[in-house]
């Protein structure tokens, strides 16, 4: 049984979203999803214990030997993302209940389920693969099931932000194609770690390079990297609340994956970031992002948009300590990705509730709530708090993390940017604060039936794990360091 | 008893006073009952740390090899027995208070007052940097809900300047400065004798000194001065508690403890290393009392007396002299008892006769006897004359500049008090000696018993702590020595 968890990780979402289609009934889908979101959970936890210790679980798929069959490959830093995806997915399936039923016409409610696993599948499988090709054919199981859920947004203006999504999407999964068509036209290969056997042998010839800048770029559209943004805002303020949520916590954590499992295990750091001032070029990218995505955030209405641009902002901290080439960078960025996700997994959650009792998200819509539904409140300070990085929340794990990285480096300027977006997140975060606890409720129409208990489970879970994490970080930090290490020691 | 009861007691606290929402006395009674045990528990550890030990506890491993860690050391126990002591009187003062001008959301104040005092408790206690770190915010952050009590657009504005300048601060300077000490050296905790000596450049030290100084903005080092004004929307009580007891003397105190454990006295007196920080330092001090010359607002003034007091407290640590810190830790001691008994009459005065203009205060002495006796002793005592306890502090600070040859810094000295005279005698003064407006009542009117009591419990304590050097050098001088 153990040996087949890396094929049940995909399958089981796999599977789930088919049988919803079958289902039909809104309750039925949603009973599917939770269900297979849950065991999925249970999978990446089993793989992460495997894993934690350094070892590397290898799997054929269908019992086809690698480099010729699909080769499925775990290592520390895979185990980590899965638990992210899969944990954030398994903590919001509760939410979903009736974010889904308030937001989703009734007769698609179901399609909307079996979209979203397959969703889940499509990032499960970028993030368990050992194939770059299969990598490929994941990336856009997920992007199409992403646009599509994206544009069941309740408002019309979701069908052109999945619009924009869909044509800057299309652009970067075509360019990581070419990457990968580039590669195997030099090696003949698309097994990863065969990949990174055989590429040393052609250093230095154009074509690798161009596929390394291909991937690259391709890579940094999917994650959203400044300047290569432009599709993200519109997509997660318009999209259904819990696609928000789930998008923001796991999406781009896997497209940085994508980024950091081409450039340090196909590559390998010594060649790819010689030449190319690959580094340093990440690096300005990053603090730019980190500024530019606070500052912008500074002045939204919509606050899904000022968590959008703020994601723009965390994307920069996240690519920052994979551009140092240190252990230390890279298990910073390994732990932002957990704990970013976490904080704005509990943010975009807590909006959801507010979405799903007031109808907005405008900051209007937000008046005085802190008081009517203390709870959620109190859910979405904790979330704030964590992204502006104050101890005994897990945004203070990483900043802290990330801090030492830059300043081992002796990189004074990249401290002084990652403290002066820490320092604008303090703005934008308070103003959404201020606005929940001190201005009058608006007179708009709110539901006047209680927020219910599964929506508040799911909110308050993440917020715990915001104070968990931050106050014992060891077992994560622990994992961050070995798969840092992995990373860093050549092929895993 | 585990050293860790002095930070992890008013967590309990707070949630008792949680469960006990409902039931007022209850609640209150709960909150006194924790404060005194605190209070008791923290003196119960007086003849150890006195006899030289520094009994330690260390929790778990935080961010890799940095510990959460608690020790007590002399410094510590002094700050840790003014928080507990006080808390236990201000608990007093604000169950009178806050029932005497009906405010709202009671349960909420006292819980957020047992956390910042956890907060207090736990910078007290910190074995390191980082456990410094995490309580100071902590601190910041369950003060912020007390700042803003009253929940409307001044308090809005008072919080976000308060919030925006501590977090701003902390994030921004002392959070880099720890982890570049962190870098460079390879440790935070704090040692008797410094860490940084052989470690770090001078140049590089004396940044990290001016880092360390504004990046604790519970200090109140000019410019990051504003939001100890800006929290005076709060009620009293928590004027109090900023002012007297947890947030603005956890940010001298761990000035004074980053300068003695981190730097180290030898290290940090050689070359020009605290250099700036002293004249930042004396420029707050004379500038902030001259500001409060200005003020009419009673609350007001004592805030910037308060920048100012904090001033030779951070002077004290920047002549980095053992008699200058030593006056420096008294002087948190002391300026305690003398600015809490301020602040307790200025809000039995607003309870009592709804006043918070110094002139508005004409011939009120006759009405409040007691509250502006307590006013005059107190304003003595920061004055520093004898023999009140203040003169302690003052004398030993002025000791210190002697002994680094800063003969300025000692005239700085003196123009303060002169100046301290000028804002602060004019107020019992007033009351006093001046006629009362016409038609005003005639007779006794001061604030309710739980008010009045505590201010003449601490007016009575800047006496005490005249004759009770003794003990305080005992404790003090164990460090002393090494």
């Amino acid at each position: 049984m153990t040996a087949q968890l890396p094929a049940l990780q995909i399958l089981l979402p796999m599977l789930a979203s088919a049988l919803c289609v079958l289902l039909r009934s809104p309750a039925g889908a949603w009973l599917c999803f939770t269900l297979a979101t849950w065991a999925s959970f249970a999978v990446s936890v089993l793989l992460v214990l495997a894993t934690r210790s350094g070892a590397i679980l290898s799997y054929e798929m269908g019992g086809w030997e690698p480099p010729f069959g699909i080769e499925l490959r775990i290592d520390a830093l895979n185990a980590f993302v899965l638990l992210i995806v899969s944990g954030m997915a398994a903590v919001m399936a509760p939410f979903a209940r009736s974010s889904v039923l308030a937001e989703i016409e009734q007769t698609r409610v179901y399609l909307f389920y079996a979209l979203v696993l397959l969703c889940l599948t499509g990032l499960l499988g970028i993030s368990i693969t050992g194939d770059a090709f299969n990598l490929f054919v994941f990336l856009e199981i997920s992007s199409l099931s992403s646009y599509a859920i994206i544009a069941m947004g309740p408002n019309r203006r979701a069908l052109l932000a999945a619009f924009q999504y869909l044509i800057m999407g299309t652009v970067g999964g075509t360019f990581i194609l070419i990457g990968i068509g580039l590669m195997y036209m030099l090696t003949g290969t698309l097994n990863m770690a065969d990949l990174a056997e055989r590429l040393p042998a052609m250093a230095d010839s154009r074509t690798e390079k161009a596929a390394l800048g291909f991937i690259v770029v391709g890579a940094s559209i999917k994650l959203a990297l400044f300047p290569l943004h432009a599709w993200l805002p519109n997509a997660y303020a318009y999209a259904p609340s819990l696609v928000s949520a789930l998008l923001a916590a796991t999406a781009t954590k896997v497209a940085a994956y994508v980024l950091i499992r081409f450039i340090y295990t196909v590559f390998l750091p010594e060649r790819a970031f010689d030449g190319l001032m690959l580094s340093e070029l990440m690096m300005a990218l990053a603090a730019i992002a980190m500024i530019a995505g606070s500052v912008v955030a500074i002045f939204q209405h919509n606050v899904k948009l000022l968590l959008a641009w703020s994601s723009i902002a965390q994307i920069g901290y996240i690519v920052l300590g994979a551009a140092l080439v240190t252990t230390a960078g890279l298990a910073a960025t390994t732990l932002h990705l957990l704990n970013h996700a976490v904080a704005k997994g509990c943010l975009f959650l807590a909006l959801g509730v507010i979405v799903w009792k007031t109808g907005g998200a405008r900051l209007s819509d937000l008046a005085g709530l802190g008081r009517t539904l203390p709870w959620v409140g109190a859910a979405f300070v904790i979330g704030a708090l964590s992204l502006i990085g104050v101890p005994f929340t897990g945004g203070f794990i990483t900043k802290w993390y990330l801090l030492v990285a830059v300043a081992e480096q002796e990189l004074w300027l990249l401290a002084g940017a990652v403290v002066l977006s820490s320092l604008l997140s303090i703005i934008y975060m308070g103003r959404v604060i201020e606005t929940l606890y001190f201005r009058a409720p608006s007179q708009g129409t709110t539901r006047s039936e209680p927020v219910p208990v599964l929506m508040l489970t799911s909110v308050w879970l993440l917020a715990l794990l915001n104070v968990a994490i931050g106050s014992y970080s060891e077992p994560f930090a622990a994992i961050a360091r070995t798969a840092a290490g992995q990373l860093l020691g050549g092929t895993p | 008893m585990s050293l860790l009861w002095l930070p992890f007691l008013p967590l309990a606290g707070a949630l008792l006073v949680v469960m006990a929402g409902r039931l007022p006395n209850l609640r209150e009674a709960l909150s006194l009952v924790t404060a005194a045990v605190l209070a008791a528990l923290t003196f119960s550890w007086y003849p150890a740390v006195t006899a030289g030990e520094t009994p330690t506890v260390v929790l778990f491993d935080f961010l890799g090899s940095a510990q959460l860690a608690f020790s007590l050391e002399p410094l510590g126990l002094l700050f840790a027995s003014v928080a507990s002591g006080l808390w236990f009187v201000t608990t007093l003062y604000a169950a009178g208070y806050m029932r005497g001008n009906n405010e709202a959301h009671q349960t909420r104040f006292f819980t957020c007052f047992a956390i910042a005092i956890c907060g207090a408790m736990g910078v007290a206690l910190a074995d390191n940097l980082l456990t410094l770190f995490l309580f100071y915010e902590l601190l910041t952050l369950s003060t912020y809900p007390l700042v803003t009590h009253k929940g409307n657009a001044a308090a809005r504005r008072g919080g976000r300047i308060y919030l925006g300048i501590l977090l701003g601060t902390s994030i921004g300077l002392l959070l880099p400065a720890i982890v570049l000490t962190w870098v460079l050296t390879g440790t935070m905790r704090f040692e008797p004798g410094g860490i940084l000596d052989g470690q770090v450049s001078q140049g590089m030290a004396t940044l990290l000194y001016l880092m360390f100084a504004f990046g604790v903005g519970k200090a109140a080092l000019m410019p990051f001065h504003k939001w100890l004004p800006a929290a005076m929307v709060a009620p009293t009580p928590v004027s109090a508690l900023l002012h007297a007891v947890a947030v603005v003397k956890a940010g001298v105190f761990s000035i004074l403890k980053i300068t003695v454990y981190i730097f180290g006295l030898d290290f940090a007196a050689q070359g020009d290393i605290t250099r700036p920080v002293m004249w930042v330092a004396a420029f707050t001090l004379i500038a902030a009392s001259l500001i409060a010359l200005t003020r009419d607002n009673l609350k007001e003034r004592l805030a910037y007396s308060t920048v100012s007091q904090l001033a030779y407290i951070t002077l004290g640590a920047a002549l980095a002299t053992s008699m200058s810190v030593m006056g420096g830790a008294m002087h948190i001691l002391m300026h305690a008892f003398g600015k809490i008994t301020l602040f307790f009459c200025a809000g039995a005065i607003y309870t009592a006769a709804h006043k918070t203009l110094v002139s508005e205060l004409d011939g009120l002495g006759r009405a409040m006897p007691f509250t502006f006796g307590a006013f005059l002793i107190a304003s003595l005592s920061i004055i520093g004359l004898p023999p009140l306890g203040g003169s302690w502090s003052k004398w030993y600070l002025m000791l210190g500049a002697l002994d680094a040859e800063q003969a300025i810094m000692m005239a700085v000295f003196m123009i303060s008090s002169l100046l301290n005279i000028a804002y602060l005698l004019p107020i019992p003064a007033r009351a006093f000696l001046f006629k009362p407006p016409a038609g005003s009542p005639i007779g006794l009117r001061e604030a309710p018993l739980a008010s009045v009591v505590p201010l003449c419990l601490t007016a009575t304590g800047c006496f005490c702590l005249f004759f009770l050097p003794g003990p305080l050098m005992a404790l003090l001088s164990p460090w002393n020595d090494s």
